[in-house]
């Protein structure tokens, strides 16, 4: 299927926001506004977006602690989740999960994940769900370099292969686990061919290409919904900045960074090819970076005056009953 | 009514609810075992439904797409049934031996315990994790754990213990209905357990005590199997001329506290009978609760009987002597009744 304007328009809206949704967290967080720690997505936009574009609310996908990007690509109210990474009672789980553990049941969302390897099994579980009830249903997880070296990971994707359930498997290659590249940590160096050895198929591509991401996207996800069962997609783009906010980065140069932020910026290819191509006009793209600027900012000027949850709130929502 | 055994009764409760309700699914390893293809020459031991019986019938009744063979990967199961319970279904997984938390316990207790919490009630979880605990069966230290109280420390999680097979019947029925992951803990020891159960399904209420005998000298509040060990001791004492008041808490998350200390108070003698290691246990917790609830009605201190600070070991007799028996019981009763 082709990509229509609305769907492109759609497509850079939700990049754009979780850039600006990132840049402006992150001066939040330096100026203390924002409790705990939080993992920045930047430079991985095409990569969420370009799968979640191939998938409806009543779909599943599961994320990581490195979730703002998966939930802005599945449609996370923005304004609920700001509330939520604040500590707001507001927010998408009432201020109880924070940045590692935004969901939204209602959008398919799973749920960040502050375990490394932790989604895959629940995400599979998901996919019986919809195997059984028929839904045509498929769920994906969004899983990192990192975490593709879990027993789990190893564990749910023989699992979906054997009881043929539709699960896709995204393997984000940053480039680090934490602190310690991916040509270290993985053996074979190549993720996705590890799929071939548990009987499913798999495409690598460049993770910085929303294009290419989509179209690999496309071929699992239909396949998988078409009851043919589960597939892998490696997306490969290094993340911006430090495995967390205050990572001093001794790991890896700061050459790397400034080529990124030059050769290899998601929205930047974006935007110059659906411009030499006339797909979209300039005026359209730059409508919507004034739209995200503003949505940001009131999201943040919400979630700062937001209540915090009160002490009653603590020992609710443990048990759904209990004597 | 009929006389039923442990396992019989287990299997009553899955197969009745899986007949009223189509969303829940059975998910484990070797839970058809017996009735695959391969399997048709074997020779039937009448029992099948894998190494624990308890579904055996289940796959001819309602087919592999309720009854789900796994490969042996418990991660993937107890997380599996964690997302298809948010998701619509009602599974009830099956580990093998509570033993094997060792390799799943991320998905039970950081995964499908938490979900709700995290996520601001969001998520309902309605899942069981049927599994097997206790020792007596020579099995050594990797097949005999009982473990219920790191599963009764970890919020968001119900901790259900059957000793008998009444209670079994109609502890699991709740545990399927219950909108919150239960573990579900089935004594090896118990299953050859039988008692008059009845026929259509019946649900036994979480955080309710059973009181076996009424009794106003000591209370005894026993575990699992503990229980059966501890009736036996219980009405050798009664020949004695000494009434125990037997109570078995039957969840010990919810903990029916109200009982408990209601018979401490009347009795002020109290042993806590558990085949649970001694420390951070079901013993210490019940223990501190008397004492820090009930501690001015207290006329002795509180005797607990339990399996000792080791794994369990192979030897038949160094097994024995590591369980708890009725003899140990009667004696740590006669020993409070007596304190002056």
């Amino acid at each position: 299927m082709p990509l229509t304007q609305e769907m492109l328009l759609a497509a850079y809206r939700r990049m754009r926001t979780i850039r600006a949704f990132e840049e402006n967290t992150k001066r939040e967080f330096e100026r203390g506004n924002i409790p705990g720690f939080v993992h920045f997505y930047v430079g991985q936009e095409a990569s969420a977006v370009g799968i979640c574009l191939n998938l409806h609310d009543t779909d599943f996908i599961g994320s990581t602690h490195r979730g703002h990007g998966h939930c802005i690509a599945k449609g996370c109210d923005i304004k609920a989740m700001m509330c939520e990474i604040y500590g707001r009672r507001t927010g998408l789980c009432g201020g109880k999960g924070g940045s590692m553990h935004i969901a939204d049941f209602e959008r398919g969302m799973l749920g960040a994940n502050a375990i490394v390897g932790g989604n895959p099994p629940l995400v599979i579980g998901a996919a019986l769900s919809a195997k059984m009830q028929q839904r045509q249903a498929v769920a994906v997880s969004f899983t990192g370099d990192g975490g593709a070296n879990q027993g789990t990971t190893f564990e749910s994707m023989n699992m979906a292969v054997v009881l043929q359930l539709p699960a896709v498997f995204v393997f984000e290659n940053n480039g680090y686990g934490e602190f310690t590249s991916h040509d270290y940590a993985v053996g074979s160096k190549d993720i996705a061919a590890r799929a071939a050895a548990f009987g499913m198929p798999a495409v690598k591509v460049d993770g910085t290409d929303f294009f290419a991401v989509y179209e690999a996207g496309r071929t699992m996800i239909e396949r998988a919904r078409a009851g043919q069962g589960p597939g892998v997609v490696e997306t490969v783009a290094k993340r911006w900045h430090g495995h967390y906010m205050g990572d001093p980065e001794t790991y890896r140069s700061p050459a790397e960074r400034q080529s990124l932020q030059r050769d290899s910026d998601p929205l930047v290819k974006f935007r110059s090819r659906v411009l030499e191509t006339g797909a979209l006009g300039a005026a359209q793209l730059d409508g919507i970076d004034r739209d995200v600027t503003e949505l940001i900012a009131a999201a943040i000027d919400t979630a700062a005056a937001a209540p915090f949850p009160a002490e009653s709130d603590l020992l609710t929502d443990v048990y759904s009953s209990y004597p | 009514m009929s006389h039923k055994s442990y396992q019989r009764a287990l299997n009553e409760a899955l197969r009745q609810e899986m007949q009223r309700d189509p969303n829940v699914v059975l998910i484990g390893i070797d839970i058809a075992a017996g009735y695959s293809s391969a399997a048709a020459d074997a020779p039937d031991d009448g029992v099948g439904g894998g190494i624990l019986g308890a579904t055996a019938g289940l796959i001819q009744e309602f087919g592999a797409a309720r009854v789900i063979e796994t490969p042996i990967s418990e991660s993937a199961i107890m997380g599996m049934c964690a997302g298809a319970a948010c998701t619509g279904l009602r599974p009830v997984g099956e580990l093998m031996f509570a033993d094997f938390l060792g390799v799943c316990f991320d998905q039970i207790f950081n995964q499908a315990a938490k979900l709700r919490y995290m996520f601001g009630g969001k998520a309902q979880v309605p899942m069981v994790i049927r599994t097997t605990v206790g020792a007596g069966v020579n099995a050594a230290a990797q097949h005999s754990q009982m473990l219920h109280s790191i599963f009764t420390h970890i919020p968001g999680l119900k901790v259900v213990l059957p000793s008998g097979a009444y209670d079994a019947k109609g502890l699991l029925i709740s545990a399927i209905r219950d909108d919150d992951p239960v573990i579900f803990m089935e004594h090896k020891g118990l299953y050859e357990q039988a008692e008059e159960v009845p026929d259509e399904p019946y649900s036994i209420p979480f955080g309710e005590a059973n009181l076996l005998t009424e009794g106003d000298d000591v209370t005894v509040i026993a575990f699992s199997k503990m229980v059966q060990v501890s009736l036996a001791a219980s009405r050798s004492l009664a020949q004695e001329g000494l009434a125990v008041e037997l109570i078995d808490p039957r969840t010990t998350s919810p903990l029916d506290e109200d009982t408990i200390l209601e018979s401490a108070k009347k009795t002020g003698r109290v042993v806590i009978v558990d085949e649970g290691h001694p420390r951070c246990s079901m013993a210490t917790d019940v223990a501190a609760l008397i004492a820090s609830k009930a501690f001015h009605a207290l006329r002795a201190p509180i005797e607990l009987v339990t399996a000792p600070h080791t794994p369990v070991p192979f030897a038949p007799t160094l097994e024995q002597a590591y369980l708890p028996n009725a003899n140990t019981v009667a004696a740590a009763v006669r020993r409070v009744a007596h304190d002056r």
